[in-house]
């Protein structure tokens, strides 16, 4: 870790731009949450099904593409990564510095919001909120290690990161089971299903059993992570044109 | 815009001398000039072979084709299991098509409206073409209807399909032609209310892939919450109030025009608008956003300098 770069990170990534859309998409939830609420008097299992379909399987990836790119992207993209990877730092530090700031952003907004959203919404003495985020949490944690080596790996990350976010985990592992197993949003739920083992009715379900899913979680993570690592180390500086 | 430079720096007889700064020794352009209205025409041809990467390299064909092939291949499926099992109906009627494929058309419209005006502002380039004999409202309206038209078609192309599946499956002609013909005209509503919203998200949002985010984002999220919000208003209030929410989202928009005019079924039974003061306010709602966003776009080019 490095403190100097990770105080430049962190005010690359809340600027003004970005932070009025991570809190506008927040806002969202919230706005979504009361309005469940309004609508079915609290009911935990529509609280439930939103937060679960529209918080964790949009908006959540939502954001943590926008932190886990953020972070790097753009400074790739322009070309400014030069005089960071110039400087007698080890990549791997640049890397890890990086990755800690995007993780804990992400972690901050993805599960405030998410534990607000629910609480908002209608919970039964916080079992839900900390059910899903728990959820959220793993699946933050995930996901912006996944964006963050697509951000170093792609040439137009936010694109690449749409694609996957909306097409794979938003619309194939709604319909074909076989891809239901390899869907962050799913292994992320199993944890959720565990804690709420007693109430069946809330419908917090995951495909998989909890083992098989934490297990595919870290391994993912990881992956991610180190595949970040190892391109960060060998990406080459060029004269962006 | 090629220009063959006279060798030995001799420049062609008869050339006026007005208008020019420095004779670097060019040959000169002594044709007709084809003025104002043949640029326009140029500059949307060029924007509409652009959206599907015509005349241009393999690369950028890619994503707009297999956009393309998506979008097409379900309506083959349904024509094919229609034909074969001797179906009376199609499960999903032409006017339903593009609310099903909602997704396939964001993400087309989200990459074409930023490759028609970001780079153009990016680069810096705007100079250029205003020094042309084109207006900036020209430029704007040009662009505008080269993409929406690329959006049309695509929209367009799946009913086409259906329409002829429809009639290999013998059904009856003038019935099929007159719904697909609803079909179309919906495809050009929502071709226009897509394009408008996505030129002007585009037009401010120049980084590289922001404005595929930016636009993908809003389409995905204004669906979602007005999904909801159709959902949960209607278990509060009649179905057609809760309806009202449905102009939030410009697919489930479209969808409820459709429902008020042409008395179809729309895809999501929730946001059929109200008799018709319902159809007055969405058709309102329609032409007051296309309309502002036009005007917001013909303001963003009013300050367009180099860099």
């Amino acid at each position: 870790m490095n403190l100097v770069v990770m105080r430049l990170t962190i005010r690359a990534l809340l600027g003004r731009r970005r932070s009025i859309m991570l809190f506008g998409i927040a806002g969202l939830l919230l706005a979504v949450a009361g309005l469940v609420r309004w609508g079915t008097d609290a009911s935990i299992t529509s609280s439930a099904a939103t937060m679960q379909n529209f918080g964790l399987g949009t908006l959540v990836p939502v954001m943590c593409l926008l932190i886990g790119t953020g972070v790097i992207a753009s400074e790739i993209e322009d070309g400014s990564i030069v005089y960071l990877l110039a400087k007698p730092i080890p990549r791997r530090t640049i890397a890890f510095s990086k990755l800690v700031v995007a993780l804990g952003t992400s972690l901050v907004f993805t599960v405030a919001a998410m534990v607000a959203g629910v609480a908002i919404a209608g919970d039964q003495d916080w079992q839900l909120a900390l059910a899903l985020g728990t959820a959220t949490a793993l699946a933050s944690i995930a996901y912006t290690a996944v964006f963050f080596a697509i951000a170093i790996v792609s040439k137009s990350p936010i694109i690449v990161g749409l694609i996957y976010a909306l097409l794979w985990e938003g619309v194939l592992a709604g319909y074909i089971p076989g891809v239901k197993d390899v869907s962050i949003r799913q292994w992320a739920l199993a944890p959720a299903e565990r804690l709420l083992s007693s109430h069946p009715t809330w419908n917090v379900t995951s495909d998989l059993g909890l083992t098989p899913a934490l297990i595919l979680l870290g391994i993912t993570t990881v992956a991610a992570v180190f595949v970040a690592v190892q391109r960060l180390k060998t990406l080459p500086i060029k004269v962006s044109e | 815009m090629s220009s063959a430079p006279a060798r030995g720096g001799v420049t062609s007889g008869g050339v006026t001398t007005e208008s020019v700064i420095h004779d670097i020794g060019f040959r000169h352009y002594d044709g007709p000039r084809l003025g104002r209205g043949w640029a326009f025409r140029s500059l949307l041809i060029e924007t509409l072979r652009g959206c599907y990467g015509l005349g241009r390299p393999s690369k950028v064909k890619a994503m707009p084709w297999v956009l393309t092939g998506l979008i097409i291949a379900p309506a083959l499926i349904i024509v094919a299991i229609t034909v074969v099992t001797g179906g009376t109906t199609l499960p999903l009627s032409y006017t339903q098509y593009a609310g099903g494929m909602w997704l396939l058309i964001a993400m087309f419209v989200a990459g074409r409206a930023p490759y028609a005006i970001s780079r153009d502002l990016r680069d810096g380039v705007m100079p250029l073409y205003l020094s042309r004999p084109i207006l900036r409202r020209d430029y704007v309206l040009a662009k505008f209807c080269g993409v929406a038209l690329g959006v049309f078609l695509y929209i367009t192309a799946p009913i086409v399909v259906l329409l002829v599946g429809a009639l290999l499956a013998k059904f009856p002609v003038w019935h099929e032609l007159w719904a697909a013909l609803g079909g179309v005209a919906m495809a050009a509503v929502l071709a226009l209310l897509l394009t408008a919203l996505s030129m002007l998200l585009a037009s401010i949002t120049l980084r590289k892939g922001l404005g595929v985010a930016a636009i993908m984002t809003t389409l995905v999220l204004a669906s979602g919450f007005a999904n909801i919000a159709v959902a949960i208003l209607g278990l509060k209030f009649s179905e057609g109030s809760a309806a009202y929410a449905a102009m939030l989202d410009p697919f489930a928009l479209v969808d409820g025009l459709g429902a008020s005019w042409l008395g179809v079924a729309p895809l999501n039974a929730g946001v059929k608008p109200d008799g018709l003061t319902g159809g007055l306010v969405f058709s309102f709602v329609f032409v007051a956003i296309v309309a502002a966003s036009l005007a917001l776009l013909m303001r963003r080019f009013k300050k367009v300098g180099g860099v």
